[in-house]
């Protein structure tokens, strides 16, 4: 038997069940010989059936069919799949769109096509097609084989920024192609779901530039380079809060 | 997929039960459980902790409710209460035991919003203080005074006469 004190915690934990068997014995005994306080831990216990017995109903009640769990289920996945075929639509659109347009600017402006606006045009495109993938947003989870895939293909070391710090967990990545080569991906999520994507590629042009925002995008972001490697990050919410990010993954990229 | 319909499902009877603790009537009290479904289906695979679901799906209604009824600067309002009638309350239960829950409930529907969300959290859906902390994004020393309180509160009123049994005296009183 332990000499702890019974403490007014002892007393609800006692009244809820909640203690472990040994000091559940150890409260019983103690109100045997305090029969004050065994009155008011009785009338807790009687105040807790009583609520249950008359709440209990509620949970009787048969559900409502717009309850039905499976019904809800199945109406999600069918606007889903619907909304994934518009994807399929809008990224053909887009290819088309961007083959044309890409072929008639070819040599008009050789210089920015593989700088810093295109890394953030291809950052925001990742972030548009494998953020709002409900189903599968990434193609490896594991980081240390995501990390040897992307280096390999990137043909450099490749670093993981690590966010955890700032609340946001590794949910994995991809490589992803752009017209500059393979990109590596990384997608990043924080407690309530909402989702970042960092991008990184070597650069062909602008191969040092400072850290700017994004402009004409829907999600705000920011790219830069350092050494020849382009970094750019997309997410929802407003710039200011997706900055101190950027600045993060700066630092730690330079550290490589 | 399948996984998901088991474990959610089970849950909610118990979620429509404390939801009508936090809105005015049943039909706001489903809507709102149905919000919460459609919100835990979504991001079910984004769950953190891949343990028992329950005060995931707490969490997600109570933040709901609460966000709705800041949204229309209302006051959350109890409940189970005024429509606590003939239906609702087991139509087995005698006379007198009916009256019973019915003052339970009103005076448990006079607490603080805080105060009666731990206790139900607590006393009748069985979540652990843990567990009721996280709901309520609260620490778990919060809890336990909040749920003193709570209970310290519901014996004065339910040491008081009865509610209906005030009206019936009145009722007689003034009958002649």
């Amino acid at each position: 038997m332990s000499n702890r004190p019974i403490s007014e915690d002892d007393l609800h934990a006692y009244v809820d069940h909640a203690l472990e068997p040994e000091r559940q014995a150890e409260v019983a005994a103690y109100l045997e010989s305090h029969p004050d306080v065994a009155k008011r831990v009785a009338s807790f216990s009687d105040q807790r059936s009583l609520l249950r017995s008359a709440l209990a109903p509620i949970a009787e009640e048969p559900l409502p069919p717009q309850l039905n769990l499976s019904r809800i289920i199945e109406s999600k996945r069918r606007r889903s799949s619907a909304s994934s075929f518009r994807w399929a639509i809008a990224a053909m659109l887009m290819l088309a769109i961007g083959g044309i347009s890409g072929w008639s600017i070819r040599g008009a402006s050789e210089a920015p096509a593989g700088g810093l606006a295109a890394l953030a045009q291809e950052a925001s495109d990742s972030y548009h097609v494998y953020a709002s993938d409900r189903t599968r947003p990434v193609e490896l989870r594991d980081s240390n084989e995501l990390v040897q895939w992307v280096s390999n293909r990137l043909r450099q070391p490749v670093k993981l920024p690590d966010l955890t710090k700032s609340g946001y967990r590794l949910m994995g990545g991809r490589v992803v192609p752009t017209a500059h080569g393979p990109a590596a991906m990384f997608m990043y999520d924080d407690d309530h779901g909402e989702r970042l994507v960092v991008l990184t590629r070597p650069m062909t042009t602008d191969q040092n530039a400072p850290m700017a925002p994004h402009s004409g995008s829907d999600f705000a972001g920011f790219s830069w380079a350092d050494g020849g490697m382009g970094y750019s990050v997309v997410g929802p919410g407003a710039a200011e809060q997706l900055k101190p990010l950027a600045n993060e993954i700066r630092k730690q990229a330079q550290t490589i | 997929m399948s996984d998901m319909l088991h474990q959610i499902e089970p849950m909610i009877p118990a979620l429509r039960r404390y939801a009508r603790s936090l809105v005015r009537n049943r039909a706001a009290a489903d809507d709102l459980v149905q919000d919460c479904l459609e919100r835990a289906v979504s991001h079910w695979d984004q769950r953190r902790d891949t343990g028992s679901p329950k005060s995931w799906l707490f969490a997600i209604l109570h933040n709901l409710a609460v966000n709705q009824f800041r949204s229309v600067s209302a006051r959350i309002q109890h409940v189970a209460i005024d429509e606590a009638g003939e239906h609702e309350i087991g139509q087995n239960a005698d006379q007198e035991q009916k009256l019973m829950y019915q003052d339970v409930l009103a005076k448990l529907a006079r607490l603080p919003d805080e105060q009666r969300a731990v206790l139900l959290l607590v006393a009748v859906e069985d979540l652990s203080y843990a567990e009721a902390a996280k709901v309520l994004n609260i620490p778990v020393g919060t809890v336990m005074s909040r749920l003193s309180r709570a209970r310290e509160r519901l014996q004065q009123e339910l040491e008081r006469p009865a509610d209906h049994q005030q009206r019936n005296v009145v009722q007689l009183r003034s009958k002649p």
